[in-house]
């Protein structure tokens, strides 16, 4: 079981009070961009063993998005920040290196 | 609108009762805004509350629902005046009110075990210092939206959609039925 905070309303409660949204910091490719780069925005997600990063929803609280990082491991949150971001906050990052020494996800380190 | 129900077994650890029309007014808009602001003063004689709580007096108040919706709170007879008012002095700002009196039911649930009568169902931290008069949280009720605040010790006004009043009723009162006390909370508050 996951335990949450909104970063919007402050709220903390388990899982089941939010939605799961996916994989975070997706890049939108639409009409006009390569096959590939369609095929690989449309279909090819992280799965990762360890540090994540995903979109979560609140959905029976105040209603929005919001973004929150995680080790599919442990189910440890390291932490949860606005959705209106491209990538993780540095202090966030610079927390779960303390952790997970190491850790990669996609293009961050 | 409908009938007024009544919900809970004889003998039950809470009282359940649905709670009186209520008059419910939607507003969103900028809440930083300060036309938006002295409109909700001048509506309700409460200021916009901070995040999570919620002023109210007589009956009369305003909820924080999100970064960018209240929901106000009267006697159902006022709503139409009401939200004349506000829609008049918020007419040159990106805002919306909107009558959702009849879009909700509402419950109270009072007696020293209502606390516990919740925590059975909701995935809120009740105990009473993290979960207080002033307070406000929109949650999951057993499987359907809810939203609740206290009235005083020991009694929870509760609102749901009115669609789902029916599951809300027959729900609590099972969270309520006689024996099923587990004094978690309650030891707290009624000091059994
Ligand atoms: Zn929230």
């Amino acid at each position: 079981m996951l335990i949450l905070t909104c970063p919007v309303c402050g709220v903390t409660a388990e899982e089941t009070e939010f939605h799961g949204g996916g994989e975070a910091h997706l890049t939108r490719h639409g009409p006009g961009s390569s096959d590939d780069d369609f095929e690989d925005y449309l279909f090819m997600r992280e799965n990762p063993r360890g540090v994540h990063f995903e979109r979560w929803r609140h959905v029976y609280g105040c209603g929005k998005w919001f973004h929150a990082a995680r080790c599919t491991t442990t189910l440890e949150v390291f932490g949860t920040y606005p959705a209106q971001t491209t990538e993780p906050p540095k202090d966030l990052r610079a927390k779960i290196s303390k952790k997970r020494p190491g850790w990669t996800w996609k293009d961050l380190a | 609108m409908s009938e007024p129900m009544t919900a809970g077994a004889d003998g039950g650890i809470a009282a359940i009762a649905e709670a009186p029309l209520q008059g419910m007014i939607t507003l969103r808009g900028d809440l930083s805004d300060d036309t938006i602001r002295a409109a909700v003063k001048s509506a309700t004689g409460q200021k916009v509350p901070e995040r999570g709580m919620i002023n109210t007096a007589d009956g009369v108040g305003v909820c924080w629902m999100s970064p960018d919706e209240l929901l106000i709170l009267c006697a159902h007879g006022d709503v139409p005046d009401k939200l004349h008012q506000l829609q008049e002095s918020l007419s040159r700002v990106h805002a919306l009110a909107v009558n959702v009196s009849d879009a909700r039911a509402g419950f109270i649930l009072s007696g020293p075990h209502a606390r516990d009568v919740l925590a059975k169902l909701c995935p809120v931290d009740l105990a009473p210092d993290r979960f207080a008069f002033g307070q406000l949280r929109r949650t999951r009720l057993a499987q359907v939206p809810a939203a609740f605040w206290m009235l005083g010790e020991d009694r929870f006004h509760l609102i749901c959609f009115r669609s789902q009043k029916q599951y809300v009723s027959d729900v609590l009162t099972v969270s309520a039925q006689p024996g099923s006390a587990v004094n978690v909370w309650s030891k707290t508050i009624s000091g059994t």
